[in-house]
């Protein structure tokens, strides 16, 4: 009799629907890298594969990974959860990191250990595969998609059933390059115009019966060079959505460059075709594949409806006082979603990273919390409990204050975006990770999150010009770099205004390079500015969108003014009067750029 | 069945020590806190805090502490604790280091135990003094001058035990990273036997090589890996007892992965 054995078995939990892992890609996994490791892989094979399989490099080392554990439509089931902490502490750094496309990340791998991850993500049917690489990556779907008040019909179905089709499909195995679907719920929450293929969901009324499907934008895209989508037709027929995402993946496949890396993504391929004869390409291969295909080519679209139940509480909290700070975190990271009582409620990260015992711990709020038995991950490296009863979310609270999960502003500007820079990143110039933080604190610290003013405003930072931290959509933007002061280099920022992800999707305006140590006061200094020049109903977003489009009448007319008026804080000052100033956040030692081989595009 | 020897049991399971406990055929050592203790522990298990073993680790010393829990050359001891079975891997090796054969580990810590409802007590059992023979093992023993004379040579592998940021911001040069968690599973202080096996394959610990692990401080982590290896039938380990922390203090060498900020991403 072993301790196994007399192990009572955990709480019951809801079981994913689908299964996205191979056990067997683990073995095959460790057999490749002793080849590889012993000289009988060759080095550029073994990278193909690796990405494939969904290790991506690190930062001046080829001794360690980072796994990305794809999370369908960012479905996550509390064992899933469980299972990742334990990877974290077993295989990685104690932490995992949830990235914008609702992956998750363990950095700090060592090669040899990849398999061992695999195998364990196999065991809660999960996987890294096609998760980098020229495959097509984690199809996400909005956090909200089923509860959002503004959405005609919840998506996450068709996500899974795109995933699921193209998940070790020969078609997409070697693409161009890397290629994303994202589902939305509504306009509002957007996210689909700088993506490969965005959908939102469309019903259309016809002869009385009304039929489902989307508007479909295609070439858009975040990058070196970003792009904004365009939309196919006014109606895209459910029926069509499988034959109009098999066309566009066979046009890139077959048209996208496959020699120039740097440019070879889909919208590349549009700009330089132009959209009326991309989009005429599009719907001509799509009457090809609709005609060639066998009628049983169709998406398995699961239709069975979540059972929807309110986790049984043995205590009763009805006279419970909810502690301190619930009112603002009440207001600053829960949404109300179209079904009455419930609300979502989204988890406040720094960065997106997570330790190993707060993921256990939000495993069990899962179970004893969500009316769904589960989570999303979300747009900007969080998490969202949703069908949370009103009633029980004092109560959640409290324990989210137990696991350090309950810091506000969630769903404010006060929680930028930060990719992961120099903590593990090749091609990083900047630690944008940790800037993203500081800011957070920061801003908690004034209590910024709780400013309605700022609310619909976002922070977005990338550590080098190719936007993993999607610069362009946010409303202050910052991609990094270095400046050099005769021999002497500093970490500086270049800022963007006015981008923005929804209906009006469009990218920030340029507006000055700031050093990495003034990037706190500058963005101070444009909530004061706009303080002194808001209409009484504006928000910082509304008024920076008016500056940028040169709607604004005051004597901030454009983004220039706001420059001039920045400037006197973004001049350096010498090294002898400020040594500081000269260093990147989160390191003692004198900053220089210093990048390794990028693999996006390997 | 029990013996440390090559082929031996490295864990002994709870079926196994309950029913020795009600043979009275074993010496349970509970290495938690002394308050830990009294409050409940293992029935019939004896108090050994590590600390107080640590206090001064001589053989001399030693010696006579298990000679005042009843231990002698036949007893067989079974250890456990609350820490993954760090503290009690510290406690088995010293035991063996001694010339002890029949030692063991609980295969699960005390709240595992005392989760499933199996036996414990507050009672303080009577102990008579033993007399245990002196027959130091110096095989299974590394130090710092031993350490540095291996740190050119190929047959040997050395491992740091310690979580990986730790191993990233400052090493033995030429150390791989096997961080203590990647031992144990959530029920087990140690996986099976086939797990670990191909775990530290992958890794390329296996063979005849010559195997040291340490960890931060006092060798308990890397004591665990030690019963690890040898679970998986590498006997030919060694423990840096005196760890890093001595390491460092001796001014010897230190290799560090360099040119990356990897504690921001910690939520820590």
């Amino acid at each position: 009799m072993t301790v196994s054995s007399l192990k009572q078995s955990r709480p019951n939990s809801l079981k994913p629907k689908i299964n996205w892992a191979r056990s067997e890609e683990a073995d095959n996994f460790a057999k490749t890298v002793k080849l590889f490791r012993q000289g009988k892989y060759d080095a550029d094979s073994f990278r193909r594969f690796r990405l494939q399989h969904g290790a991506y490099g690190t930062r001046m080392t080829s001794d360690y990974a980072m796994v990305r554990i794809k999370i369908p439509a960012g479905e996550l089931f509390p064992q899933q959860l469980e299972k990742i902490s334990q990877l974290s502490e077993q295989f990685s750094i104690g932490s995992a990191h949830l990235s914008t496309r609702e992956s998750i990340q363990l950095h700090w791998i060592v090669l040899e250990d990849v398999s061992e991850i695999f195998r364990g993500l196999a065991e809660v049917g999960l996987t890294s595969r096609e998760a980098c690489g020229n495959s097509i990556r984690n199809v996400m779907c909005s956090p909200l998609s089923g509860v959002c008040p503004d959405e005609e019909f919840d998506t996450t179905p068709y996500a899974l059933a795109t995933a699921k089709f193209f998940l070790r499909n020969p078609m997409s195995q070697n693409l161009p390059r890397k290629f994303k679907f994202t589902f939305t719920c509504c306009e509002k929450h957007g996210m689909v115009r700088m993506v490969d293929v965005g959908l939102i969901p469309q019903i259309r009324e016809i002869d009385g019966t009304s039929q489902r499907g989307f508007k479909i934008f295609l070439g858009g895209g975040l990058g070196n060079k970003s792009f904004v989508g365009y939309q196919l037709e006014e109606f895209t027929p459910e029926d069509d959505l499988l034959y109009t995402s098999i066309a566009v993946v066979r046009i890139f496949d077959r048209l996208g460059d496959r020699k120039n890396l740097a440019r070879n993504r889909m919208r590349y391929l549009v700009n330089e075709m132009g959209w009326e004869k991309f989009q005429n390409l599009v719907l001509k291969e799509r009457a090809v594949v609709r005609a060639t295909q066998s009628v049983i080519t169709r998406l398995n679209v699961n239709h069975t409806q979540d059972e929807i139940k309110r986790p049984i509480r043995i205590s009763d909290e009805s006279g419970m006082v909810a502690p301190d700070g619930y009112a603002r975190w009440f207001k600053t990271n829960t949404m109300k979603q179209k079904q009455s009582d419930y609300r979502s409620v989204f988890i406040t990260l720094e960065a997106g990273d997570i330790t190993a015992s707060q993921l256990n711990a939000l495993a069990s709020l899962i179970r004893d919390f969500s009316s769904e038995g589960k989570a999303r991950s979300g747009f900007s490296q969080n998490i969202a409990l949703r069908y949370v009863h009103e009633d029980d979310l004092p109560r959640l609270y409290s324990k989210l204050l137990e696991s350090g999960l309950a810091k506000s502003g969630a769903l404010t500007m006060t929680a930028p975006i930060g990719c992961s820079g120099t903590t593990s990143c090749n091609l990083a110039l900047t630690n944008s990770h940790r800037l993203a933080k500081e800011i957070q604190r920061k801003f908690l610290e004034l209590k910024l999150d709780e400013d309605d003013d700022l609310k619909d405003s976002s922070i977005k930072i990338s550590g080098c010009p190719n936007s993993c931290g999607q610069h362009g959509i946010a409303t202050i933007g910052f991609f990094g770099g270095g400046t050099r002061v005769g021999k002497d280099m500093y970490p500086n920022y270049q800022m963007s205004l006015g981008g923005r992800s929804d209906g009006d999707t469009m990218l920030g305006q340029i507006c000055e390079r700031v050093p990495a140590k003034r990037v706190i006061p500058v963005i101070l200094k444009i909530i004061e500015l706009f303080k002194q020049h808001k209409k009484s109903d504006d928000t910082l977003q509304t008024w920076i969108h008016r500056v940028v489009t040169n709607g604004e009448d005051s004597d901030m007319k454009s983004v220039s003014d706001i420059k001039k008026a920045l400037g006197p804080l973004v001049i350096p000052p010498t090294k002898e009067e400020d040594p500081d100033f000269y260093l990147d956040y989160g390191s003692d030692t004198s900053y220089h750029t210093k990048t390794g081989k990028g693999e996006c595009a390997a | 069945m029990r013996c440390l020897t090559n082929s031996g049991k490295i864990t002994t399971d709870v079926g196994s020590l309950r029913s020795e406990i009600r043979d009275k055929s074993v010496r349970v050592i509970d290495v938690r806190r002394e308050n830990d203790y009294k409050q409940d522990h293992i029935t019939s298990a004896v108090n050994l805090p590590l600390a107080n073993l640590l206090s001064d680790d001589s053989p001399e010393r030693v010696l006579k502490i298990f000679n005042s829990l009843g231990i002698d050359d036949e007893t067989r001891v079974v250890v456990y604790d609350d820490t993954f079975g760090a503290l009690a891997s510290r406690v088995a090796w010293t035991l063996e280091y001694l010339g002890h054969s029949d030692v063991t580990l609980l295969e699960t810590t005390y709240s595992n135990w005392k989760s499933l409802g199996l036996e414990n007590d507050s009672q303080i059992p009577e102990i008579q003094n033993k007399e245990h023979s002196m027959n130091l093992q110096p095989d299974i023993l590394a130090t710092s001058d031993y350490l540095q004379s291996t740190i050119d040579r190929d047959d040997v592998i050395l491992i740091d035990n310690r979580e990986r940021l730790n191993f990233l911001e400052q090493h033995i040069p030429g150390a791989i990273s096997l961080p203590y968690r990647t031992l144990a599973t959530p029920d087990k202080i140690l996986r099976s036997k086939e797990d670990m096996r191909r775990l530290l394959d992958n890794r390329g610990i296996s063979g005849n090589s010559e195997i040291i692990t340490y960890c931060g401080s006092v060798g308990t982590l890397s004591g665990l890996a030690y019963y690890a290896l040898k679970s998986a039938d590498l006997p030919n380990a060694k423990l840096y007892v005196r760890s890093f922390k001595e390491w460092k203090n001796l001014e010897k060498p230190t290799e560090k992965q360099e040119d990356a900020n990897y504690w921001d991403l910690s939520a820590e």
